[in-house]
């Protein structure tokens, strides 16, 4: 894509949508790859779908029905008492808003610096500029999950164990998320576009606020979301550093695990209830999920 | 007299904005870098130097810092069988999620660069188990891989072949395991390689097809060639997260703990027993740089081997991620 039908599609906003008939000379797939497809499909949803069946049966289901049935009638009254019920300890409305309020504030702040040290490196000259974007890359590799001992300790010392800061700190900034922003400015941002700011008189940060920020909107909303998923599905940290009270959905699930252990319909309600507000999530969003991953190699 | 200073003090004015502007231009890329670096140093480098520090000592988790032991910890865990079955454990369900989740992969990506009908249908079904957090598959499959009464062993006896001991032997433990990490990522990586196979110029399947190679060489000879990056970077990425594997086997069994004879145990799962169970942190920490020390060497030699394996002609390097793929369009 040249510069100037970049520039065109920042001051016309997003283009009309594009049907590239880039399969011209592709393959037919063929009966074989239809089946393979379908095969994968169906190992994709079937676990999904076998869990949903014993979540709206009874505490039977799971010994009499065979492999493949329709849903029972009862997966509201099931959801209706793993929720209401008085000797779980942790509550699913609360830990449902636990996760999103973590998983909102998390996807906000990374992509807030994100786009702002992605900025600053794609875009402006400084020295020792390529020196750190090459250690922003490097700590990529580093397997910061193994620093939980420390972590923990200082999050017993500034008295934050059981409190959602203690989650939502160490997930601030993402060096992945340097990294995407700094590919994605470079070739979506025109320098002229930054230069006339400039000569207009903007500031700096002025700048970076009416020219880049606007500019960085399609990758902005990709990062939040793979990091919207990938905060909501963590389960290690929190589940060390929370509390029955402070639990995000994935522990509040485990410790319905441990304590309904004779009615799977009850356990497998609790599965559904946690699957669902990501799965709207996909819905809603999923044609992006595949589109920022085919572009950006996220891994999360 | 007024006038002069007036003028004098526009002067200043306009150097001190100068001044202020250049400043502007001059610090501002840092300040808009250091967010970053401080918030990385204190949550990602500190805790990790520090977790060094902690395994030297000795330390409780209500006790906190007690006597300097030197490497009295890492003899310790070295000396313990749990260690080496941790780390077996964490080794063979790395290589069973890694190997059949990367051909796996590669074979969902080339069907999906066929010319396919409802492409976006197709994409986002493959891609829809990403979305189950871990604890929620864990669950599910410890369910339906129940050694007694879970419906895989049914279905095995209902066709006449033996009940697999899914919880109680190893390797069908770790094979279960293994199965959820592919079941979540298998569809996302698939996605990746199909990206990058959209970027290898069509014309070379069409020289290949005009000297007559059919589809599997053209697969072996064009197509995997052309993903070695893309591979490697797979590959190397699932060695990271791989090799933490912490989430899927504390989940196997209610308990917790990695099976009654540790079949499942895995180095985090082994920090966190160290460190929260038996609340001896000194020894949870110097298992972390264990484990620390071993992905650097496993991912050095994954390097390694994915290179040497996906270099069939290793001379036309092509970078195919993100960006290229947009510029090549």
């Amino acid at each position: 894509m040249s510069i100037l039908s970049k520039e065109a599609e920042l001051l016309a906003g997003p283009p009309p949508k594009q049907r590239k008939a880039r399969g011209q000379n592709l393959q037919n797939p063929g009966w074989l790859g239809y089946t393979v497809l379908t095969i994968v499909m169906a190992a994709a949803v079937y676990p999904i779908y076998w869990a949903f069946m014993i979540a709206s049966g009874d505490a039977q289901t799971i010994v009499t029905r065979p492999f493949l049935t329709l849903p029972g009638p009862n997966f509201g009254e099931n959801v209706q008492r793993v929720i209401n019920s008085p000797t779980l300890p942790v509550s699913f409305w609360t830990s449902t808003l636990n996760s999103i309020v973590v998983s909102t504030v998390v996807a906000v702040s990374v992509v807030f610096f994100s786009t702002l040290a992605g900025y600053a490196f794609s875009k402006l000259r400084f020295k020792g500029s390529s020196g750190l974007l090459y250690f922003v890359i490097a700590t990529l590799a580093v397997p910061t999950q193994l620093a939980v001992v420390p972590l923990y300790i200082v999050m017993v010392n500034l008295q934050l164990t059981g409190n959602l800061l203690a989650v939502i700190l160490p997930a601030v900034v993402s060096a992945f998320g340097v990294f995407w922003m700094t590919q994605y400015l470079r070739q979506a941002l025109p320098y002229e576009l930054i230069e006339a700011a400039r000569v207009d008189g903007a500031s700096m940060i002025r700048t970076f606020w009416s020219i880049a920020l606007p500019a960085a909107r399609p990758a902005a909303a990709m990062l939040a979301l793979f990091i919207f998923i990938q905060t909501w599905t963590n389960y290690f940290w929190p589940y060390i550093v929370l509390d029955n009270d402070s639990a995000t959905l994935p522990v509040a699930l485990s410790t319905l695990a441990n304590n309904y252990f004779d009615d799977y319909s009850l356990i497998f309600s609790g599965i559904i209830v946690s699957i669902i507000p990501l799965f709207i999530l996909f819905l809603v969003t999923g044609r992006q999920l595949v589109k920022g991953i085919m572009e950006g190699a996220v891994k999360g | 007299m007024t006038i002069k200073t007036d003028a004098d003090r526009q002067v200043r004015l306009i150097a001190f904005r100068q001044t202020i502007s250049r400043w502007d231009v001059k610090f501002s890329p840092y300040l808009y870098i250091s967010p970053f670096f401080i918030l990385f140093a204190i949550t990602g480098l500190f805790p990790l130097l520090y977790t060094a520090f902690v395994s030297v000592h000795d330390w409780s988790i209500i006790g906190g810092q007690g006597d300097f032991v030197g490497a009295e910890n890492y003899e310790f865990v070295i000396g313990r069988t749990d260690f080496w079955v941790a780390l077996r454990n964490t080794f063979s369900i790395f290589v069973l999620s890694s190997i059949p989740q990367v051909i796996l992969a590669l074979i969902i990506a080339a069907v999906l660069d066929t010319n396919i009908r409802a492409k976006t249908f197709w994409r986002m079904g493959v891609l829809l188990p990403y979305v189950v957090t871990p604890v929620a598959i864990a669950l599910i499959f410890s369910t339906m891989f129940a050694d007694q009464t879970g419906i895989v062993n049914r279905f095995l006896t209902s066709i006449g072949i033996d009940a697999v001991p899914w919880h109680a032997q190893p390797l069908p433990a770790h094979f279960v395991i293994s199965t959820m990490v592919n079941f979540r990522w298998t569809g996302y990586n698939a996605l990746i390689f199909l990206a990058a196979m959209q970027a290898i110029p069509r014309d070379y399947y069409e020289a290949a097809m005009i000297d007559g190679a059919g589809r599997l060489r053209r697969f072996f000879s064009i197509t995997i060639p052309q993903l070695r990056p893309t591979i490697i970077f797979v590959v190397v990425t699932s060695t990271i997260g791989g090799l933490q594997i912490f989430d899927e086997p504390r989940l196997y069994d209610v308990y917790g703990r990695g099976g009654a004879d540790q079949q499942w145990l895995t180095l985090t799962m082994y920090i966190y027993e160290l460190g929260w169970t038996q609340q001896n942190f000194g020894r949870a920490a110097a298992v972390a740089w264990l484990l620390f020390l071993v992905i650097v060497i496993f991912g050095a030699i994954n390097l390694i081997l994915t290179q040497a394996i996906a270099s069939g002609d290793g001379t036309k390097r092509k970078r195919t991620r993100n960006s290229k793929v947009k510029v090549a369009k």
